[in-house]
């Protein structure tokens, strides 16, 4: 339906991004050592998100 | 014939209107506190690199510590006008600090300080009043240099962010419905590209954004918040001493810090205040105490000793509302997973100011254009879809 809203298009990858988040910032507070390596690793990947679709918007713009 | 998954134009309106208002309020107090956040993630490093201390004497791990009396009294010496604040443990160093004063509630640059090896007891160096920068930002950051009336605006500030937040989440949807997740054109018109990043740095550091502001709230309010503790706890623990004078024997903080320690095995002393009648008791030490853990260290418990008697009440843990405070400051300083995760939070601020910047030229052009004619348009198109049939 058109008209209904495509809520998991548009939020779906959002809420996957906050969730992973969460447990990134978390990770770090419950433990040290292993649990900080993972933080790291969960905080990096929104980090990583912003510079892919950033890189992919000019790829797309020097194509053209 | 609307769904209930569909969005009614006026509530995006709605929507729009809190964002942006929400978003104006805090926007320049919310861009300073980003840029001198910066720093701040690092003061640990930068602290280390600016100031140069005297180190302490390498030694076995369980070595025994020097007598904490012996140190009070050299200070008293250094400083015969003032009187005993407080004694403090270094969390990186064995190093002990003696901060004298002239008042229970000292005013800024009034504490004079002696710095101790925690296990020869040898005085290291009595730091000299010099500018110091992490204060200075951090005072900035924190209080805009207005004390307490400062802290509520900063507070204040803070929310109305978690207000944008909020908002700028639910005006994303009917925003974005038409455009892939992440689209960033870089071949459009300067509005466009600003209008993507806003879009794309917003909604990817949604979640840290939304911590480090709802932890900012709860820093600001921090020291009403310990007021309300002080005002229920301290009556009835000073109600057997009305009428008593001021005490005049004081017992050794020594013995007062291995009493803590044998009663309180699971915890490390932080702090002991001397005798105070603003933070702490008039007629104890205030003794702080905090966890081993990576997560109890956060978690401090009080212990107070009668200065006289040496009869000592332990806390049965703080309320609720400290438990969340103490909890939240590591999640806005970012400094609990080491170097790697401060470097994350820069970026993280980075992304922050962009999407201010972002957002206030997004505000400014779409002043000049017909106001909203955007939000119009995206409106109007939701009407015509309402109506039309299912594709």
């Amino acid at each position: 339906m058109s008209h209904s809203f495509p809520f998991r298009k548009v939020y779906g990858p959002a809420m996957v991004i906050a969730v992973i988040t969460l447990y990134g910032l978390l990770s770090a507070l419950l433990g040290d050592g292993m649990w900080d390596a993972l933080s790291w690793v969960a905080l990096a990947v929104p980090l990583a998100v912003i510079a892919w679709k950033y890189a992919a918007g000019r790829k797309v713009s020097t194509k053209s | 014939m609307t769904k209930s998954n569909s969005i009614r134009p006026q509530t995006v309106r709605t929507w729009y209107r809190i964002h942006k208002w929400s978003s104006l309020i805090c926007t320049a107090l919310l861009l300073m506190a980003c840029v001198t956040g910066l720093p701040l993630v690092f003061s640990d490093e930068l602290q280390t690199m600016l100031e140069h201390h005297v180190q302490p004497v390498q030694v076995e791990a369980g070595a025994a510590t020097a007598n904490i009396d012996a140190m009070v009294a050299e200070t008293q010496a250094k400083f015969p006008s003032l009187h005993p604040f407080n004694v403090y443990w270094d969390d990186d160093e064995p190093r002990v600090f003696v901060n004298m004063s002239p008042s229970d509630k000292p005013k800024d640059g009034e504490i004079k300080q002696a710095v101790f090896d925690a296990h020869t007891g040898r005085l290291l160096e009595i730091p000299t009043d010099q500018f110091n920068l992490i204060g200075f930002l951090l005072r900035l950051h924190s209080e805009i240099f207005l004390g307490l009336t400062g802290e509520l605006v900063m507070g204040a500030m803070a929310l109305s962010f978690v207000v944008s937040l909020l908002s700028g989440a639910l005006v994303y949807g009917p925003f974005m419905r038409r455009l892939r997740f992440g689209t960033y054109r870089a071949d459009g018109k300067p509005r466009t590209r600003w209008f993507d990043l806003h879009n794309l740095l917003g909604i990817v550091t949604l979640t840290w954004a939304f911590v480090v502001g709802a932890t900012g709230v709860m820093n600001a309010i921090s020291t009403p918040l310990f007021g309300i503790w002080r005002a229920q706890t301290m009556p009835t623990i000073l109600a057997p001493y009305r009428g008593k004078p001021a005490p005049t024997h004081f017992q050794s903080v020594d013995a007062t810090v291995q009493q803590v320690s044998s009663a309180l095995p699971k915890m490390r002393i932080s702090s002991v205040l001397f005798p105070n009648k603003v933070f702490g008791s008039p007629q104890h030490y205030l003794v702080w105490t905090e966890g081993k853990t990576p997560l109890t260290s956060r978690l401090m418990t009080p212990a107070l000793v009668d200065v006289q008697s040496g009869a000592m009440t332990v806390s049965k843990g703080l309320p609720w509302y400290l438990r969340a405070l103490e909890v939240s400051r590591p999640l806005h300083f970012g400094d609990y997973g080491g170097l790697p995760l401060k470097i994350i939070w820069a970026l993280f601020d980075v992304a922050l100011i962009v999407v201010l910047v972002s957002g206030v030229y997004l505000w400014l052009i779409r002043r000049r254009a017909p106001v909203e004619r955007e939000l119009n348009r995206l409106v109007s198109l939701e009407e015509q879809h309402a109506g039309a049939p299912a594709r």
